[in-house]
């Protein structure tokens, strides 16, 4: 650093003299005498004495031959006095020390490196002053009181030191100035935290130091720990790095599902079948736990237990198995009672779950609106997707960037293209209609399929197909009618992001009829059940009555009770709902694993191995690689869930089926997508929140809820088995237990709250609520929308006010303009020698000068703030140092001081 | 544990530590990734801190880089004497930078570095056409990418003096909602 620059230093420190007075003594005495800061009382008087010479010779050294003396003085006289004629010298003493051992000691470090390195050697000086003075001074009260605010300022000192060695990964450094920094901040941060506090106090501090060195490491360890933790990040990071944002979103939410389901599984397990199966009447003790003497001989075979009847029917996985004992097991545990809350919760945690996780999603994203302001910009600077490692995908990733380009430079040139606008609107119409028809075949095909079973299931040896048509005919409509969605949806000529959530929009329209037509399937068949349950009951009742009854028995031995399997029972219409789904989810589980294994992989076989012996290139032509499904495979996750949902009530083992699904399906498509899957033709990337995915799920949600709760609030269960048998409806399990298990005040104050007077005033009570909460968001909403407004017009006021400006000194320095531009653009030649691209750029700037029609717009553009932009008008100090600094090439170095020192902050 | 030891000491592992947003483990991934690039020249033995480059032609060989259109202003602004020669605690400053971790306005520092393809500390009219092209691979006619330039100039520049400053760009790049996800290399 030159002098001159040291000299303003100096003078810009002037005010802070007095504290930087006693710099060199403590740089020097405290890199010579280390073990001082253990006990400086003890060792004060004779490290001091031999700390003299060094320090002296040093400062000597560094231009102040006077300075021995003064410090002999200084002993006679304390230190106040001292301080302020000491100034000068400690001033360059420490600016010559930092050129020793700043490696890189550079005009940005200046300021801040310096501001905090003063005060840090002045606070050095004043602690082992502070020992100095009380060895001197017998009495050793006024160095007492001193110390309080010393310690003080040391503290804060170190504090400020640790905050930097926090925040040290932050600056704008190379990484050379960077460990060079860090070391000295942690040597200081060393050398006077042990120190500070007396005795007691200060062995307190030192470990209280230790234990927060101990905990800045262990946090550090259990964020490496916790990032680790998270399942299947590299996974996720390297396909999107591959495929772009919009494929690893499906991932993401594959995670967030599989997340959901692992809760909900434990929820289940923990809570209903562990309990069940430890404490539980065991296997074959009551009917409804035994497999029924037909079927027995079956009940072992895989073609039965393929199809969740036999053992598994009679298992704890299902609603059917499970016995309507208020408490079982040593633990009085109410099995009933929390079956029915566990199956309340599932759906309790899942809204909660899904509706934060929309909320914080779409807080996240508040910050929009802006972006009208600055297309161009936003698309040349942040457009490129640094993750990119693919060249594939770097092409599509061109092609991408031009074409939007392209489109906003039309847009921009043309804001009204009428004939186009009338073409598109209507080809998304003509696409619409298409649609709407589509969908309403698909329902009505789906409709007579229903029929035709219906009809079907009356008659007598039906054939396979005819038994399995509805099942083939949806199937068959789930395969092939997104492909024709997505061909038509190519006539609308949408964004992809947007063609993708109306693609979704679409299958999901086509799912849901399905869903909906399996389900008042289902219903009919429980309705049937139902009716025929009374036949059964009586049934079973006289079975019973004559078992126990019959003639040829000896009385006055009480006989053996029935056999468990042969009591005849009902068909429990919940069991064979909760293996309906059980069946479903199983056999969606295979077709998709199938078509992705079919799908995608065989074909992406056959284009590779196929291509070198095939008649035209296989690769870019006709079957080509598939691409990933992006819709297709959301839509099947969402109603997958939707399955689970609606059958874990009556299946409890179906979440823990589900969880196996997604860890496989997980890994399974990973595997997929990396080996045989190509990236999209246009690379767009994922909308920030996912929101739409989760709109979906809750709207599937509340479907699958409407089913469930109906058939709890209103339909009766099965008379012999589930654990609410014999009750007239599920939810009385819920009486019962307030009845008899809670104190009698706390079943009349439930009684006050289920009473419809109270109800209907809170739900009235809640629309008011949500109807002031949402004017008020939205006036808010609108005062934010009228601010941007206002910061807008006082930006574009800004500048045209500037422009103008600029403009008229333009046309007053109009004359030195050119020769003032040119000369600019020499220095700039003669400043980047260095640089590659140097030569053309002045050629351009050149040429920029020379043409009359830009030379005034080129003028304005260089000259107005030309204390700043001339680099010919720089002060010689700034200039010397920029050069220097260029010279050596250090890239951060370049930049104006001002500029450099701005991240910093 | 003894292979960790014998590249860094630890606590050169703690200061690689506090000066960039990696983890130990990533630290030690990252200087097998640099010793990969050139084994004949980088030892396995960084405890004296030796002065080894790697030459630019490699490091742009990597696979995070090869694909990039900035792939040699990333080299140069990173290299310290902006060759693209990269030392090991140039490869780790770069990758530091552009991590998840790393905050937006270091980010923006080192981003506007990269579009100053002079050096000048502005990003003038020229810079813009080098981004441009480069990034649609000069696909675009001359009056389209001095449309594009003029367009970004008139939206971003704040003082208007024909050029980006450093604030300029800051003040810009703070409102880009894709700016952190983009300006990010996983490594």
């Amino acid at each position: 650093m030159s002098l001159q620059s040291k000299g303003l230093e100096d003078e810009a420190r002037g005010g802070r003299g007095r504290v930087r007075s006693s710099c060199p003594h403590t740089g020097d005495r405290s890199g010579q005498r280390p073990s001082r800061k253990l006990d400086p009382k003890t060792k004060a008087a004779p490290g001091r004495c031999r700390a003299w010479p060094g320090r002296t010779e040093r400062t000597a050294g560094s231009s102040r031959p006077g300075s021995p003396q003064r410090k002999q003085l200084e002993r006679k006289r304390g230190h106040e006095l001292l301080r302020a004629p000491e100034r000068s010298s400690a001033g360059r003493t420490r600016d010559s020390r930092r050129k020793r051992d700043g490696r890189a000691s550079l005009k940005e470090q200046s300021s801040s490196a310096e501001k905090k390195g003063l005060p840090r050697k002045e606070e050095a000086w004043e602690q082992l002053r502070k020992p100095r003075s009380v060895s001197l001074a017998s009495s050793g009260s006024g160095g007492e009181s001193l110390s309080e605010e010393e310690l003080a300022q040391i503290l804060e000192q170190v504090e400020e030191k640790k905050k930097l060695i926090a925040t040290m990964r932050n600056k704008p450094w190379p990484m050379a100035k960077k460990l060079t920094e860090l070391r000295e901040a942690q040597e200081f941060v060393e050398k006077y935290e042990g120190a500070l506090g007396k005795g007691k106090g200060k062995r307190l501090y030192a470990c209280r130091m230790l234990m927060a060195k101990k905990w800045v490491k262990f946090k550090r360890d259990f964020d490496n720990f916790k990032m680790q933790c998270i399942p299947w990040e590299m996974k996720i990071k390297d396909i999107e790095s591959h495929f772009g944002s919009s494929v690893a979103s499906y991932f993401i939410f594959l995670r967030w599902m599989y997340g959901v389901n692992l809760v909900l599984f434990g929820l289940i397990f923990g809570l209903v079948i562990i309990p069940e199966v430890l404490m539980g009447v065991p296997y074959g003790s009551i009917p409804r736990k035994t497999v029924p003497r037909a079927e027995q001989e079956k009940a072992m075979d895989f073609s039965v237990l393929w199809d969740f009847e036999g053992y598994i029917k009679y298992s704890a996985l299902f609603y059917g198995y499970y016995n309507n004992q208020r408490t079982i097991g040593w633990l009085r545990y109410r099995l009933p009672m929390a079956y029915f809350m566990v199956g309340v919760s599932v759906f309790g945690y899942s809204l909660m779950i899904v509706i934060r996780s929309m909320a914080s999603n779409s807080q996240g994203s508040t910050s929009e609106g802006e972006s009208d302001n600055f297309t161009f910009s936003f698309k040349m600077f942040t457009s490129w997707d640094y993750l990119i490692g693919n060249s594939e995908t770097a092409d599509s990733k061109y092609a991408s960037i031009t074409t939007s380009f392209k489109e906003s430079i039309v847009d921009e040139q043309e804001s009204n293209k009428e004939e186009n606008v009338h073409l598109t609107r209507f080809l998304r119409v003509l696409a619409n209609f298409l649609i709407i028809c589509c969908l309403c075949g698909s329902g009505y095909l789906i409709y007579f399929v229903v029929k035709r079973s219906q009809e079907f299931s009356k008659m007598q040896n039906v054939s396979w197909y005819e038994r399995n048509e509805v099942e083939i005919v949806m199937s068959l409509l789930g395969m092939f009618c997104p492909p024709l969605f997505e061909t038509i949806a190519a006539l609308e000529n949408y964004h992809p992001r947007i063609g993708l959530k109306w693609q979704l929009g679409r299958i999901f329209a086509l799912f849901l009829g399905n869903l909906y037509t399996f389900l008042l399937a289902l219903m009919d068949d429980v309705h049937l059940k139902l009716s025929k349950e009374e036949a059964i009951k009586n049934i079973t009742h006289w079975t019973l009555f004559n078992y126990y009854n019959s003639s040829g028995w000896n009385e006055s031995v009480p006989r053996p009770p029935l056999h468990p399997a042969d009591v005849p029972r009902g068909s429990c219409w919940e069991t064979a709902v909760g293996i309906e789904f059980m069946r479903l989810t199983v056999s969606d589980m295979l077709v998709t694993y199938i078509t992705i294994l079919v799908g995608d992989f065989l074909r992406a076989c056959f284009v590779r191995f196929m291509n070198h012996c095939w008649c035209w290139d296989l690769e870019a032509g006709f079957p080509s690689y598939a691409e990933f499904d992006i819709s297709g495979n959301v839509l099947g996750l969402i109603f997958n869930q939707g399955m689970i949902w609606m059958g874990s009530f009556y299946a409890p083992g179906l979440v823990g089926i589900n969880v196996l699904r997604l860890l496989t399906s997980m890994y399974f498509q990973c595997w997929a997508v990396m080996s045989s899957n190509v990236p999209h033709e246009r690379v767009f990337k994922a909308s920030r929140s996912n929101n739409f995915y989760m709109g979906l799920l809750l709207l599937v949600l509340f479907l699958s809820l409407l089913p469930v709760a109906y058939t709890i609030m209103s339909l009766p269960p099965s008379f012999d088995c589930g654990p609410f048998s014999g009750k007239n409806r599920m939810y009385d399990v819920l009486h019962e237990t307030i009845e008899n298990d809670f104190p009698t005040f706390l079943g009349k104050i439930f009684a006050f709250l289920a009473n419809p007077g109270l109800i209907i005033p809170a739900i009235l009570l809640m629309f008011l609520a949500i109807y002031y909460l949402n004017s008020v968001s939205k006036s808010l909403s609108r005062a934010n929308a009228q601010l941007r407004k206002k910061i807008q017009a006082l930006r574009e006021v800004e500048k045209s006010h500037k422009s103008l400006k600029s403009k008229a000194m333009a046309r007053d320095s109009g004359d030195t303009l050119e020769s003032g531009s040119k000369n600019a653009t020499q220095l700039q030649l003669t400043k980047e020698e260095t640089t590659p691209h140097s030569a053309s750029q002045s050629q351009t700037l050149d040429k920029k000068a020379q043409d009359p029609g830009t030379a005034s717009s080129a003028a304005s553009r260089t000259v107005p703030p030309a204390p700043r932009s001339l680099p010919g008008s720089r002060p010689p100090g700034v200039r010397k140092d920029s050069g220097q600094a260029r010279s050596q090439a250090h890239p951060w170095r370049s930049g104006s001081g001002k500029s450099a020192q701005r991240p910093r902050h | 544990m003894g292979n960790k030891q014998s590249v860094f000491t630890p606590q050169q592992l703690e200061e690689f530590q506090d000066c960039t947003f990696f983890t130990r483990k990533e630290i030690l991934r990252l200087f097998y990734r640099y010793q990969d690039l050139a084994p004949q020249l980088v030892p396995l033995d960084y405890t004296s801190c030796p002065q080894v480059k790697v030459p630019y032609e490699l490091i742009c060989g990597m696979p995070e880089l090869k694909d990039n259109p900035f792939r040699q202003r990333i080299a140069q602004v990173f290299s310290e004497d902006g060759d693209g020669h990269m030392t090991l605690h140039n490869f780790l400053d770069m990758f530091s930078v552009m991590s998840e971790m790393a905050p937006r306005d270091l980010k923006a520092y080192y981003a506007f570095k990269i579009y100053d393809f002079n050096n000048d500390d502005y990003i003038c009219a020229w810079d813009l056409e080098q981004t441009v092209s480069r990034l649609t691979r000069g696909e675009l006619s001359a009056e389209e990418v001095s449309l594009v330039c003029e367009r970004v100039l008139d939206e971003a520049d704040g003082d208007h003096d024909g050029r980006l400053s450093l604030e300029d760009f800051q003040n810009m790049i703070l409102r880009a909602p894709d700016f952190l996800s983009t300006f990010h290399i996983r490594i």
